[in-house]
């Protein structure tokens, strides 16, 4: 978890995954090999490309290009139906995410639109925690 | 008759897929596995190994299934890689009697998965967490599933779809549903088919939508099946009757391989990479190349995925899957029929029998022993399966010469 020293609010928020960076902007963060540039959202032992086992933090780009989506009718309980799933090219790395605020119709959901990363919130828990999700709206 | 180290499916066979109420996992695994023996002429005392994979039971399915059809004591190997299974057991089967091991061996796929719904949104629990702690590799204090993309298999196959229409254009929810329209249309001349009704255009269009493109036809079908197959080598055949050698098909190629690392194939599986390696690999073993294929048996688990692998088997140029379907040639009476069998949407999909259910239907036609639906002088045929995680399996069969 990432929370500035000292900020009282963001102690209450959390984000729905650890490689989403909530302050000073919200903005998502890979693990990347210093040897060969791969990126990862989770841990690896070592990279899966080059085998190099170093690895530095990098933020990745908010703003990018829809490369593919689908509008799913049947998902698993709890989840809201249509929605739309998509992969966006963030400046060359290639991140999975809802696109959000559109109407889930391929009239509204077109390949190659420009998309920017956006943030919602999914609720509170019984602590009064806050849960911070994450997809992407038309840029 | 070829080299004495050549690989040979002497018997093959595959259940009706569909619903079996009456029937369990064992009891399709052994009817697979007694048609297969009784197809080669041969019995379980002649067998030197099984490999055996089941996904969805309670595991060692291969020695729930000695029990059945015969206790020899050959070694079981249960073999599991999601809907690669079935090719994964046989070539499993295939490398033992290549190794010298073993003169014969057996290889069976079977799955129980009729009315088992939507595959791939597992693991979700009914109510919100109350409290959001953060857990998985990813730290996540919710399901991702659904909240960060889906997991659910139309939906993955969908987004590789659409990825390849994003990449080259032209395809569209018309195109993807003519797929499924010439898939449907195939498995009326097929009696072992899940589903064996055509379905028009408009049908398959206007029918539920699971994951856009994909509506339900165009998604496989859940069902009950199983596949067995009978390897030999050459050096055994020769051995064998002169009927035995002339139905007899040749394995001229076996490939398994996996997904090589991709840059985006930590968000979305690359299916594309793992296949056209395992193409290439196949042809370069048989020694054919796509042109010489009389009939292609894909892994067209959604209308979506049939398009891609046109691409990635090498069937058209590359970036030509559009334009392939288009010509006409992937239909039954085109110049490289894909799907003769209905394929996973109409056939259906009983994951771990898929792998060697394909390659039934494929000796079938290299028989030439398919009846309504033969490709007549078929004498080349491939065989391709995609597990998602990802393993790829492709065969190349060929009709015997004797």
């Amino acid at each position: 978890m990432r929370i500035l020293a000292g900020n009282v609010q963001a102690a209450e928020r959390v984000p729905l995954v650890d490689y989403l960076v909530l302050e000073p902007s919200p903005h998502l963060v890979a693990h990347e090999c210093t040897q060969c540039g791969a990126r990862y959202f989770d841990r690896r032992n070592a990279c899966a490309s080059c085998f190099g086992d170093e690895f530095k933090e990098v933020a990745i780009d908010t703003e990018g290009e829809l490369r593919s989506f689908t509008i799913v009718a049947y998902a698993a309980p709890g989840i809201e139906v249509p929605f739309v799933a998509g992969v966006v090219d963030c400046g060359g790395t290639s991140v999975r995410g809802n696109v959000i605020n559109v109407e889930p119709d391929p009239e509204h959901v077109v390949l190659g639109m420009p998309v920017r990363l956006a943030t919602y919130s999914m609720g509170a828990d019984d602590n009064g925690t806050e849960a911070i999700g994450f997809g992407f709206e038309p840029a | 008759m070829s080299a004495s180290d050549d690989i040979w499916i002497l018997g093959i066979h595959m259940t009706k897929f569909g619903k079996h109420p009456d029937l369990d996992t064992v009891d399709l695994g052994a009817q697979a596995i007694r048609g297969a023996l009784a197809d080669a002429g041969v019995s379980m005392g002649d067998v030197g190994i099984l490999a055996a994979g089941n996904l969805m039971g309670r595991g060692g399915i291969g020695q729930q299934l000695q029990k059945q059809v015969g206790q020899t004591g050959i070694p079981v190997y249960n073999v599991s890689n999601a809907c690669a299974t079935g090719a994964t057991a046989l070539r499993t089967a295939v490398m033992a009697v290549k190794a010298g091991e073993c003169d014969m061996g057996l290889a069976v796929g079977v799955e129980k998965l009729a009315g088992a719904g939507l595959l791939g949104a597992g693991g979700q629990s009914k109510d919100q967490a109350k409290v959001f702690e953060p857990s998985g590799r990813y730290g996540a204090v919710a399901p991702t599933d659904g909240r960060i993309g889906t997991d659910t298999m139309p939906g993955v196959f969908a987004q590789v779809g659409m990825e390849y229409g994003h990449k080259y254009g032209g395809a569209d929810f018309e195109l993807f549903a003519r797929i499924s329209e010439k898939n449907h249309s195939h498995s009326t001349l097929n009696p072992l088919a899940a589903y064996s009704k055509a379905m028009s255009l408009e049908q398959i269009m206007n029918d539920v939508m699971i994951a856009y493109p994909n509506t339900r036809p165009m998604c496989s079908a859940n069902c009950d099946g199983a596949a067995a197959a009978v390897v030999t080598n050459g050096e055994t055949l020769k051995k064998l009757s002169k009927e035995q050698q002339r139905r007899a098909v040749k394995v001229s190629a076996s490939v398994l391989t996996t997904d090589p690392w991709q840059e985006a194939c930590q968000v979305l599986p690359d299916v594309n990479t793992l296949t056209r390696n395992a193409a290439n690999q196949a042809y370069e073993q048989a020694g054919v190349g796509p042109e010489d294929l009389d009939l292609v048996e894909l892994h067209d688990c959604f209308a979506t995925a049939e398009l891609v692998h046109y691409d990635n088997l090498m069937l058209c140029e590359e970036g030509g899957a559009v334009d392939f379907f288009e010509s006409g040639a992937p239909w039954r009476d085109g110049d490289r029929p894909v799907n003769v069998s209905g394929g996973l949407q109409s056939k259906g999909h009983p994951i771990s029998a898929t792998g060697i259910a394909n390659l039934w239907e494929v000796c079938q036609h290299l028989r030439d022993e398919c009846g309504d639906r033969q490709i007549e002088g078929a004498k080349v045929g491939l065989a391709h399966v995609i597990g998602l995680g990802s393993a790829c399996g492709v065969h190349i069969l060929e009709k015997s010469a004797a």
